[in-house]
């Protein structure tokens, strides 16, 4: 089932051409992967998704996107409830300067109505169970984020966004920060969430999106120039710009 | 832009390439060797497939650092691994030769049973399919490597009129000419079986050029 659909989608910074009638189609309870050249809009796409692109000034976009069929992009989109929806995971991770606990319920502190201390300490345990933090952190939730080590913070991040139940998780370059270990383990994380959540990933790491992902798109000079199963992505591209890009013969 | 991978590539491509060469001399010894009669060439056949077994290793060692320290992709990728799978197919060939000069010897003490006329020619199809397979792997040749896969039936069709020939004008009127016979149709079996390695190699290269799988869909081939 497809979660989004892009339509002839455009994106402007200014007199910046950024993205160019990008259409395509993300599948649901999968890890889609985009992949591309630095400056190719693949990062700015990703941020289209939950309209993160509107802090930038001079931003403007057209064509439509879809989620579960509505229109994010008009006028009467509710921002708050698709940010809630569309979560988003960056490169370093960015946990805020509080406890763990207050981390993980600080979402819901924003977004919902005053709740009980037993409903805040169910978020906290489901959501750190579900990035396998709890067993590691369940006696240790009052000390500060910012002591974990990068990978424990950036599944924090991870747990944060689950906690206000999401349905798409964006993220930009997650691994970028951790060592080969600490890659495997998000990228295991990420297999299992994609059960429940429908997984955007943009990365640099061509070998992350083929391990990873389920479909992939490569993206040049703010076009999508193929999109499809990742395993025919890496082993037979239709694309001649695509078989240059992954083989390294790019640039 | 030259990559650095592109001259290790080239450099499995050019010992894939001397695989061939060396799996193309064996087959042309050891039939020479049956025709002449040659006790010592047969026996050099034999003596040399040592030096194809130690290269097959060599190239399917070069295949796996290739994968290991490069994680090939797409085009890359393809390459290596039907080259891979065509250094097997080579090292196959030449082991085949090596039957065809074993077959030789215990033939060259025994009178002639009668002149070779059809085996010569069923060499002459495998020579040519082994040479256009590596032709069309070493190029990229997609229409070389139908031309392979075309000319099987050929080779089937000689093995079939040599088994026919040996089994009814000599084996069933001539007992005693059984064992010569038996090993004659050997011989043409093994030259077929080395006709069916190329259009393995053939049905590889066409995947490795256009990433489409022909192997047991010989419809695509239409």
């Amino acid at each position: 089932m497809e979660k989004i659909i892009t339509k002839n989608l455009n994106l402007f910074y200014g007199g910046f051409h950024a993205l160019k009638g990008i259409n395509c189609h993300v599948k649901a309870g999968r890890i889609t992967a985009i992949i591309g050249p630095s400056g190719c809009g693949k990062s700015t796409l990703l941020r289209v998704f939950n309209r993160m692109n509107d802090l930038i000034e001079g931003v403007r976009t057209e064509g439509e996107v879809l989620i579960d069929g509505e229109n994010i992009l008009n006028g009467k989109a509710d921002l708050v409830v698709l940010r809630k929806k569309v979560g988003m995971v960056f490169q370093r991770p960015n946990p805020f300067p509080l406890s763990i606990y207050e981390n993980i319920i600080f979402g819901e502190k924003i977004h919902g109505e005053k709740i009980k201390r037993d409903k805040l300490n169910d978020i906290v345990e489901t959501s750190l169970k579900s990035v396998l933090l709890w067993d590691e952190l369940k006696d240790r939730l009052n000390i500060p984020a910012l002591r974990l080590s990068l990978e424990q913070r950036q599944r924090l991040c991870i747990a944060r966004l689950i906690a206000i139940k999401p349905e798409v998780l964006l993220m930009d370059e997650p691994c970028s920060a951790l060592d080969p270990q600490a890659t495997q383990r998000i990228e295991e994380l990420m297999r299992e969430l994609k059960h429940n959540y429908t997984i955007i990933i943009v990365t640099h790491n061509m070998q992350q999106a083929a391990r990873v992902s389920d479909d992939t798109g490569f993206m040049l000079l703010g076009e999508l120039i193929e999109f499809g199963r990742t395993e025919e992505m890496f082993t037979a591209p239709h694309d001649l710009r695509t078989e240059d890009y992954i083989t390294g013969r790019y640039g | 832009m030259e990559r650095h991978v592109d001259q290790e590539l080239k450099g499995l491509k050019d010992d894939i390439l001397k695989m061939g060469a060396l799996a193309e001399e064996a087959i042309y010894r050891s039939v020479e060797a049956l025709k002449s009669r040659d006790k010592e060439l047969a026996q050099g056949v034999i003596d040399d497939d040592s030096n194809i077994d130690k290269l097959e290793l060599a190239v399917d060692e070069k295949c796996i650092d290739l994968i290991a320290r490069y994680q090939p992709m797409a085009g890359d990728l393809r390459f290596i691994t039907t080259g891979m799978k065509i250094n097997g197919e080579l090292e196959r060939i030449a082991d085949i030769a090596v039957d065809i000069a074993q077959r030789t010897l215990e033939l060259v003490d025994k009178p002639l049973l009668k002149p070779l006329v059809d085996i010569p020619r069923l060499t002459a199809v495998a020579q040519s399919m082994v040479k256009m397979a590596i032709d069309s792997f070493v190029n990229g040749d997609i229409e070389l490597a139908k031309k392979v896969l075309m000319s099987d039936p050929q080779a089937n069709q000689l093995r079939d009129l040599i088994h026919k020939e040996l089994v009814e004008d000599y084996m069933l009127k001539d007992s005693s000419t059984a064992p010569r016979a038996v090993q004659l149709i050997l011989i043409a079996r093994f030259l077929e079986r080395i006709c069916d390695h190329t259009t393995n190699i053939a049905e590889d290269v066409i995947y490795m050029v256009q990433a489409e799988v022909v192997k047991h869909h010989p419809e695509k081939l239409k």
